[in-house]
């Protein structure tokens, strides 16, 4: 965990401060809707459907068992008992009121937290592998270049009023885990031939309405020149990308218009004259930043606990979770646990108050006081001895937090949707439930195998259904809400965008076309290691879409008919 | 008539704006007071505006404008302004950056056009020294926001040290 110092703290206390008096003269009437909404906005402040939400952020997805204790408290409190975990490591009030704000802010900077940047045309909140600093295949632990980077983008005065939303996230692993092949910027930490650590920079990536995966602009950028070389590439977009449409104004299409060749070549020009400048970070800065972070106290273990592999062997349930929930960790004797909040008849990402409390307990007493936030919407303990994972599976159990379903096709990611999102053409939450429903089995689920099934209620894409091996996306068709499906999209090294197979469906076809789907994987695949992106990527779209659509034509026939009669 | 904040105090305006007129011709030129104009008029009437026997020369630039093509007139101004057509174009943030930091401007740079109280901070740490600020704000308000914060991380015009080198050198 990052622990402020007296600056970090009285930048965040200053920030409520001013706030509280934008609040206050917006309320008055001194201030305009319009002059208002950019300053909300860079505090997480949106106005909903319903009430205003409420975006906060949790860098790097890091967070201590009492900010999590804070955060259930701000539930209740203040909203209706629960929160939302979003897939940029943030957590999302759905009814807050207005006038309450800058108190939920001032609740957040006593543990260290804030809302700023989580929203608005500015550098939003970093992101990164919520296995950072544990994983077994980790090259370079990224938290340290997070916090930089977050320092760097606080309330960095020539950025905060940028084209449009701007996005970084950081992986320092061998499997990326933080999607950064579809990031404004996303940075891989490596290690160069002497070792020295250095970033890969891919620029342009992005779902949304224009899905498009990174282009790498430089291959190696040595540490100290990070924070200059962000500088240059953030100047570059700020001066030249688009303002005149806000559906062309983000890096992507700079990027796409001006060719990554030529894009490339202004950053480096622009970089000529702030390289080695005074934003070149030194080894003192690194070590300090460093120093700041708690670090778990593991003790020395077996690697593979005695007590752990009997319970493996003695219960099924628990080698079930295990097998999905449990990850391994660079620690001997230690492992990283997901608390799957993708229960069925749960709103992906939800968790009330008392799951808070009960989670933040959790990680006092199984994993250092300390959990993660995963862009997958799920909470993770991530340093937990081997030898008690079968007394907090059933602690988990008992929480509601154990669905042993990690990379199947019931952890679906999703946005609010039309439920609360202004935004959205249509409700995400159902869609999901009837899916997590149709596959409750969990002999089935398991059977299937690994799927990663993405619901997005409208093109803005929060629920990155691009890059779902299944993405459905919400679409308006003549005021009705309806569905568009598409497969063959992946998240990861192999990041792809998904093909749209045909036309969309209502509401209720959505788990009989799933279902047909996982039919045609079922039938198509060479054996149970070959799963469902794998199959789609060998065979194509096309017997997928013929065994949907082959049934439907009639059906789809009738139903334009009667729109047509309507 | 906008208020003038000049180095966090309200100042009084001297300058008078020129621009082309709306059919495009251009307009006579005062033969002294101090006169600032737009690039395009400074383009086309550099010369003419050089030989006043009275009175300073300032350009303003467009959020659109690259500095760079006042860079060689910038030692004959005495006034650059960067025109926000709206607060939110954040263009002239890194206009003023550039002036400052890459072309070696010293003299007033001033934040024209839809300049609010809650911009002044930023505006003020990437080189603005001058603000007129829009019709109807509190002005004596308005000069609360140049304490909104009292550190900053980056580096900027204001302090061209980021917080971590300057926390180095005042540790020595």
């Amino acid at each position: 965990m990052y622990l402020y110092d007296a600056v970090d703290q009285r930048l965040v206390d200053e920030r409520v401060a001013q706030f509280r008096d934008q609040t206050r003269r917006f309320l008055a009437g001194e201030l305009s809707e319009d002059n208002f909404r950019p300053l909300r906005l860079q505090n997480g402040l949106y106005i909903q459907r319903f009430a205003p939400m409420l975006r906060v952020a949790i860098p790097y997805g890091l967070l201590a068992s009492r900010q999590l204790r804070a955060l259930a408290h701000i539930a209740r409190k203040w909203d209706r008992g629960y929160g939302h975990f979003s897939t940029r490591q943030n957590i999302q009030f759905n009814w807050v009121k207005l006038e309450d704000v800058p108190d939920i802010l001032a609740h957040l900077a006593s543990v260290q937290m804030h809302a700023i940047q989580t929203s608005g045309n500015c550098i939003r909140n970093t992101t990164t592998d919520h296995l950072a600093g544990v994983a077994p295949d980790e090259i370079v632990d990224p938290l340290v270049w997070c916090e930089l980077i977050r320092q760097w983008s606080t309330f960095h005065p020539e950025f905060a009023y940028l084209p449009r939303k701007f996005k970084i996230a950081v992986s320092g692993a061998e499997n990326d885990r933080a999607a950064i092949q579809v990031h404004d910027i996303g940075l891989q930490a490596l290690r160069g031939a002497n070792g020295e650590t250095g970033f890969r920079v891919l620029v342009g990536g992005g779902l949304g309405r224009t899905p498009v995966i990174g282009t790498a602009i430089r291959e190696f950028l040595p540490w100290p020149h990070l924070l200059s070389y962000l500088d240059a590439i953030l100047r570059v977009y700020n001066r030249h990308g688009r303002r005149d449409n806000k559906y062309k104004a983000r890096i992507k299409i700079l990027v796409r218009e001006l060719t990554p060749e030529v894009f490339r070549a202004q950053v480096d020009a622009e970089w000529a004259h702030l390289k080695d400048g005074p934003s070149t970070l030194t080894a003192a800065e690194v070590g300090r930043i460093t120093q700041r972070f708690t670090r778990p106290q593991y003790q020395k273990l077996e690697a593979l606990s005695v007590h752990y592999t009997q319970a493996l062997a003695r219960e099924r349930g628990f080698a079930n979770w295990a097998g999905r929930n449990v990850h391994p960790h660079k620690v001997p004797g230690y492992a990283a646990v997901t608390l799957s909040l993708k229960k069925t008849g749960v709103p992906p990402g939800d968790a009330t108050a008392d799951q808070m409390d009960a989670v933040a307990d959790l990680a006092d007493r199984y994993s250092f006081g300390e959990l993660r936030v995963s862009h997958e919407q799920n909470l993770i303990l991530s340093d937990v001895k081997q030898s008690d994972l079968h007394a907090l599976w059933q602690e988990a159990k008992a929480l509601g937090l154990a669905t042993p379903n990690i990379g199947l096709i019931t952890n679906i990611i999703a946005c609010p949707g039309g439920d609360f999102c202004s935004l959205a053409n249509a409700k995400s939450i159902p869609v999901a439930e009837a899916i997590q429903r149709r596959f409750d089995d969990l002999d089935y689920q398991h059977d299937i195998g690994e799927l990663d099934l993405n619901i997005s209620g409208c093109m803005n894409s929060c629920g990155h259904h691009h890059v779902g091996h299944i993405g459905i996306l919400g679409v308006d068709k003549q005021g009705a809400e309806f569905y568009q499906i598409s497969i063959g999209g992946a998240q990861g090294n192999a990041a792809a965008l998904g093909k749209v197979i045909g036309p969309s469906f209502a509401q209720d076809e959505v788990p009989d076309v799933i279902e047909k789907l996982i039919q045609t994987y079922l039938a198509r695949r060479d054996s149970e290691a070959e799963r469902f992106i794998d199959v789609v990527r060998r065979i194509g779209i096309a017997p997928f879409k013929e065994h949907v659509y082959g049934n439907a034509d009639q059906k789809r026939e009738n139903r334009n008919g009667q729109l047509a009669a309507a | 008539m906008a208020t003038l904040i000049k180095n966090a105090k309200i100042a009084t305006d001297s300058w008078q704006r020129l621009d082309r007129a709306t059919d495009g011709s251009l307009p006579s030129v005062p033969a002294t007071g101090d006169v600032l104009v737009s690039l395009p008029l400074w383009q086309a009437m550099a010369g003419e505006l050089l030989g006043r026997n009275g009175g300073r020369l300032g350009v303003w630039l467009d959020g659109s404008e690259d500095p760079a093509q006042i860079a060689d007139s910038l030692e004959a101004l005495s006034l650059v302004a960067i025109h926000f057509a709206q607060f939110t174009d954040g263009r002239g943030y890194s206009t003023a950056r550039l002036l400052r930091e890459r072309h070696g401007w010293k003299g007033e740079l001033r934040a024209i056009g839809d300049i609010q109280r809650d911009q002044l901070f930023y505006l003020s740490r990437c080189g603005f020294d001058a603000f007129e600020l829009n019709d109807g704000l509190d002005p004596q308000g308005a000069l609360s926001a140049f304490t909104d914060f009292t550190e900053a991380y980056q580096t900027s015009v204001e302090r061209p040290l980021p917080l971590f080198r300057r926390r180095v050198a005042e540790a020595v």
